[in-house]
């Protein structure tokens, strides 16, 4: 097992906004994570990155406890993640986005990059071929050199993507990577998806609003609703699911 | 092979650099005066430099920076003083012991307060500006070569143009080559997004460390050159206002930009210093109208600094773009 969350809880106040969700990715595995918005799916992701700590359950990767650590070590164990609202390094160049995630496998140390010595160029060399690997995945070669905020919303959302590949997951959280796409753009991401997937063997977990996307390419689905998964299955299966039905659409609706 | 070219080209930038000021100053071409200002727009720029480390690039918002200056000073001059007599390597020894203290002292700041957000280190370097200026004014109490509120005399005239000049150019190549490094981008990347950086696997306190640190130790060499260049040290030459003072270059010149820290530096001494030249006898005081109005309108017309984002030629440092 990947990655494995089990009776994750969390609360803010007096408000359980993830109350007890067990949850399993396997290698290779996509899985979508959907539900109505509040009912908790960001904070699950917030949880298993480190940036809550959890008040119970736990947290492993591939056995390894997650809970507790700062969210630099559990990028640096195999967790990446996008941000629904986009978090780039937006006045540095998308090269620069992409070099920053690739810090914790640099290959020199801070006295050759004062120094400036002979391993300092050939590191930075190698950088630059893995820049030129994850932007040509998403076509963005070409803008490597300007400003990460001036780039429109879609390649936005991608250069996020690019850059949390270039930290070297092996499970990678994707919060609505399709926020804000045009459907050409859904469509191209759904395939960029799937090419990642199979091109660096990693598990994806995704949350996504999107049902195109979501039941296009999610091999498993679990559904929250109020901070606890309210179903689980195939696509097919939560499409006919009539507690789904009832969170998204109110019980009246459902009934008729 | 490339680290001997970079030396040897560093090597003759240096020489010619404080070469030709030394021979102009020595020629008489120049007046000792300016000279004097010129050494204490260098000792400045490091200084700065040093914020612009702090705030420019790490985004952390320091108001104590004349504090760590003036550890730097009082601890240069007391080891001279007391064990350097006219030595060069001693000055040396007391130049870096100087940084060494404000490096260790920003160390015991930041442990605390760099795992809060920025705001605290703020708050903190405010309060720890205030009590390193009675720790200054009381001084003499716990060790009377200090001098206290009366200033400390008997410091050595040690410091000169080839000091000033290398330390500037080390402290510029210090900048360049760490920012355009993957550590460079590590600090660049919590200034941007503090929690984007941490879930990419940068430890954001660690870095924080390193250029909170990093800027104080360049304080506290800049002002082991400042003690040695007036040979007098008040400890109202380190008090809130002068922290002040730096935080003004490092914004005019453009945050995060070091040719705009380097070249506001240098404007800010030679203005100050121009002025009481050019402003008739009794209206010298009015430089503190001027300067504030200087200010606004730079504020007004370039927000971001007066270079923006380019640099000088030898500051770019690029390796890949």
């Amino acid at each position: 097992m990947m990655l494995e969350i089990r009776g994750l809880t969390k609360h803010f106040g007096g408000i359980r906004a993830v109350d007890g969700v067990d949850l399993h990715l396997g290698e290779g595995e996509l899985v979508g994570l959907i539900g109505p918005n509040g009912s908790g799916k960001t904070t699950v992701f917030n949880l298993v990155t480190g940036i809550y700590r959890a008040d119970a359950g736990s947290v492993t990767l591939k056995g390894e406890n997650l809970v507790g650590l700062p969210p630099h070590r559990i990028n640096r164990l195999g967790v990446a993640r996008t941000f629904q609202n986009i978090r780039l390094f937006r006045n540095l160049t998308v090269m620069d986005n992409v070099r920053i995630a690739h810090h914790s496998h640099l290959g020199y140390g801070p006295v050759a990059a004062l120094c400036r010595t002979g391993r300092f160029y050939n590191g930075e060399k190698e950088l630059n071929g893995i820049v030129e690997v994850f932007l040509s995945i998403f076509s963005l070669q070409n803008r490597k050199n300007d400003i990460a905020g001036s780039l429109s919303y879609g390649d936005q959302r991608k250069l996020e993507i690019a850059r949390a590949l270039a930290s070297k997951p092996e499970v990678l959280l994707l919060d609505e990577p399709a926020a804000g796409m045009n459907p050409y753009e859904v469509g191209r991401l759904m395939e960029f998806i799937l090419a990642i997937r199979d091109r660096f063997r990693i598990s994806i977990l995704l949350i996504e609003h999107q049902m195109r996307l979501v039941m296009g390419i999610c091999e498993r689905l679990a559904v929250m609703d109020f901070g606890q998964v309210i179903a689980r299955g195939l696509p097919s299966e939560i499409r006919e699911n009539r507690k789904v039905i009832e969170a998204y659409l109110g019980e009246d609706v459902a009934i008729e | 092979m490339r680290l001997l070219r970079n030396l040897i080209k560093t090597f003759v930038a240096y020489a010619f650099l404080a070469g030709s000021i030394s021979l102009l100053a020595g020629g008489g071409v120049v007046n000792p005066y300016w000279v004097q200002i010129l050494e204490l727009a260098c000792i400045v720029a490091i200084s700065a430099q040093g914020l612009n480390i702090i705030y420019g690039h790490t985004g952390l918002f320091s108001l104590g920076h004349a504090a760590f200056y003036g550890i730097g000073a009082y601890t240069a001059a007391y080891l001279m003083k007391m064990y350097g007599g006219q030595s060069q390597a001693a000055f040396l020894a007391a130049l870096l012991a100087g940084g060494g203290a404000a490096a260790a002292v920003a160390c015991l700041i930041g442990l605390p307060t760099l795992r809060l957000t920025s705001d605290y280190l703020g708050i903190a370097t405010l309060g720890f500006g205030i009590i390193m200026k009675v720790v200054f004014d009381s001084a003499d109490r716990f060790l009377p070569e200090l001098g206290g509120a009366r200033g400390m005399t008997g410091i050595a005239k040690m410091t000169t143009v080839p000091w000033v000049v290398f330390f500037l150019l080390a402290s510029l190549l210090v900048v360049r080559n760490m920012i355009h490094s993957s550590y460079g981008r590590a600090i660049l990347s919590i200034r941007e997004d503090e929690i984007a950086a941490e879930t990419m696997g940068i430890d954001t306190f660690q870095y924080k460390m390193v250029g909170f640190v990093t800027g104080c130790t360049f304080a506290g060499v800049a002002g082991g050159l400042y003690a040695h260049l007036y040979a007098f040290l008040h400890p109202s030459n380190f008090d809130f206002f002068k922290s002040i003072d730096i935080l003004v270059i490092v914004v005019l010149g453009g945050l995060g930009n070091m040719s705009g820290t380097l070249v506001a530096s240098f404007g800010w001494i030679f203005l100050l210093e121009g002025l009481r030249v050019v402003l008739p006898p009794g209206y010298v005081e009015l430089r503190w109208v001027l300067i504030p109005v200087l200010l606004i309108v730079t504020m007004l017309l370039r927000p971001q600094g007066i270079f923006g984002t380019r640099e000088f030629p030898f500051l770019r440092g690029k390796v890949y773009r």
